[in-house]
């Protein structure tokens, strides 16, 4: 089992190359593309039964002695979320294919070299190692916003990539600095060393602002915003769940493994966290189109994860990882209701649309349960989380935290009932604008009752996803609380990466 | 303090291009910055940290683990870099110069 863990990262990047070889063959590439993800859920899947109990898994490739060798290692947060992860890649790659998304050169190849990145970064015991995961992921990501080479794309996409370029910058010199500091990048050597100099310091605010950077943390969440609503519908969808959460993985990683949870860093992530979920729900009110606002809302639900990590007890990291898990889904689904609108109705704008729920209710019922969901209304998954990092807060007697979660929910219920009553209630919206959208339509190939149902497929299946676990969360709040022990109590990690 | 200079010189000249609005600006701004990053890389090995790795060799090896690293870093600065550049030469098609500023808001 623990021989195979670089599958999740070596099989799309030979499917990659594959498809690459196939790249005029459209229906070779979907086989690979879908058999390889799909492969890698499954092995996922076995990975989280290992892995349930608490044991680690950790595999050194070539079999190099402990502090040196390339180490991929595994425990229960590690392998949900690369569960998780290959998820969403298969959801979003139907809709690509259902809504003709697909057929532009390279977008298999660009999503299996994500799903490597994302992957390799969940699963890597090495800082060094995570920065060249991250690095792949978003050269694939770069490609994949800009590829229809649009004025908006390469506006947005300017953007995007000067601010990761940016924060991978940071987060190299952070590498510079921890091993002069300390001559080793290797996670679980770091985590029984010393971090109190001057150089480790550094190190770690320099990684804090890399990985925030990364997370779209406030104040540093502006690009996020500005490039999400110009990507391609699926690109946009597959983004919304997997790139963010990456940065946060880290640092969830690094705040607990590395530093321990020092109490010195939490107020800091706490204020960060609160400010995230204000500022995120704020600059959602007077956006236009529904993949905007959706994006301001990936912002202001990161400070809940955030707040999970901040509050660093078993029950609030358990929150934390319930919340990045729930959120993945939910955000994904709701991406790609949007997307279903946009590739069926021509337009996101909400004042040109209307009364779309009697016409789609597969994609009004999809897009409701995941609003919902995010919102925190009972019994959706959504309000189990939120339920638990409240809880967790109360615990702390954190009440100023909690008050602004449960106050930040009620502001997201609020954004969402916006785009339902604009998009999906009302009358239909004729004249002029009705005119344009019709023969926009019939550019993109919609509107035929099959493909109605095909693109409006991915979304509903995470919706009924989200409905499940708000319905019976018993399960993954027990690996979540699973995670997040192992999170704490790092001996185990340790001793599965150095071998002894 | 030749290294500490060094990495000082090429991080101002890559923040004051980075901000700049031009795209190949921005791209060499990012040049200059990741060799800072990857200098800073070399500098963090120092010598003497691993012993030789030849038994029965003695003396002060530089560390040859960051030297990895940079190798590695500056491979993918490469192809960032030539991202960038061929993001700024599709501006320059679409518009006539790299200017990020003019923003149409879509």
């Amino acid at each position: 089992m623990s021989e195979w863990l670089a599958l999740p990262v070596g099989a799309p990047l030979l499917a990659a190359g594959l498809s690459i070889l196939a790249r005029r063959q459209l229906g070779v590439q979907r086989i690979v593309g879908f058999a390889t993800v799909v492969g890698v859920l499954v092995y996922a899947v076995a990975l989280v039964g290992r892995t349930a109990q608490g044991e680690v898994l950790a595999s050194r490739i070539g079999n190099w002695p402990a502090p040196f060798a390339i180490t991929f290692a595994a425990d229960t947060f590690s392998a949900l979320m690369v569960l998780i992860a290959s998820s969403m890649v298969i959801a979003c790659m139907a809709f690509a294919a259902a809504a003709g998304e697909d057929e532009v050169m390279l977008f298999y190849p660009l999503s299996l070299v994500l799903t490597a990145g994302v992957c390799g970064a969940f699963l890597t015991a090495d800082l060094f190692n995570m920065f060249v995961f991250f690095e792949v992921m978003l050269i694939a990501s770069y490609v994949l916003l800009t590829i229809d080479g649009t004025w908006a794309q390469v506006r947005g996409g300017a953007v995007y990539v000067a601010t990761n370029l940016f924060a991978s910058t940071l987060f190299l010199i952070g590498i510079a600095f921890m091993y002069g500091a300390t001559g080793s990048v290797n996670m679980a050597q770091l985590a029984g060393l010393d971090l109190s100099s001057a150089g480790a310091v550094v190190a770690g605010a320099l990684l804090f602002v890399a990985f925030g950077i990364k997370g779209s943390l406030a104040p540093v969440h502006g690009w996020l915003p500005s490039a999400y609503p110009r990507a391609r519908r699926g690109v946009a969808a597959l983004f919304s769940g997997l790139l963010t959460k990456v940065g946060i993985y880290a640092l969830f990683r690094v705040v607990a493994i590395v530093y321990d949870g020092d109490p010195r860093f939490l107020p800091v992530l706490l204020l960060a966290a609160g400010t995230t979920m204000v500022v995120g729900v704020m600059g959602a009110i007077g956006r236009t189109t529904m993949r905007e606002i959706l994006s301001f809302h990936i912002v202001s639900q990161v400070g809940y994860m955030v707040m999970g990590l901040a509050l660093f007890t078993s029950l609030g990291l358990a929150g934390g990882i319930f919340y990045i898990l729930h959120h993945i889904i939910v955000k994904t689904s709701l991406f790609l209701s949007a997307g279903a609108v946009e590739t069926l109705e021509g337009t996101g704008r909400i004042d040109h649309l209307g009364g779309l729920a009697r016409r789609y209710p597969i994609v009004a019922v999809a897009f409701m349960v995941s609003a919902l969901s995010l919102a925190g209304v009972p019994p959706l998954s959504g309000f189990v989380a939120k339920l638990t990092l409240v809880r967790a807060a109360f615990d702390q007697s954190s009440f100023a935290i909690a008050g602004v979660a449960v106050a930040v929910s009620f502001f997201t219920l609020f954004s969402m009932v916006k785009i339902w009553n604009g998009v999906f209630w009302g009358e239909t919206v004729s004249s002029a604008v009705g005119v344009r959208r019709a023969q926009q339509v019939v550019a993109v190939g919609g509107g035929s009752l099959v493909s109605t149902v095909a693109v409006a497929a991915p979304a509903l299946a995470l919706a009924i996803a989200a409905v499940m676990i708000g319905v019976w969360p018993e399960p993954l709040l027990v690996l979540s609380r699973a995670a997040a022990d192992s999170l704490i109590d790092a001996s185990g990690y340790v001793r599965a990466v150095l071998g002894s | 303090m030749t290294g500490a200079v060094a990495v000082g010189v090429l991080v101002a000249a890559g923040v004051y291009l980075v901000l700049q609005r031009g795209v190949v600006r921005l791209t060499i701004g990012f040049v200059l910055l990741g060799h800072a990053a990857n200098l800073l890389l070399v500098l963090s090995g120092g010598t003497g940290r691993r012993g030789v790795p030849f038994a029965g060799a003695s003396g002060q090896p530089a560390d040859p683990l960051p030297q990895a690293f940079a190798l590695t870093a500056i491979v993918i600065g490469f192809a960032v870099s030539a991202f960038l550049l061929s993001l700024a030469f599709r501006t320059a098609e679409i518009v006539t110069d790299d200017d990020v500023e003019r923003d149409e808001d879509v």
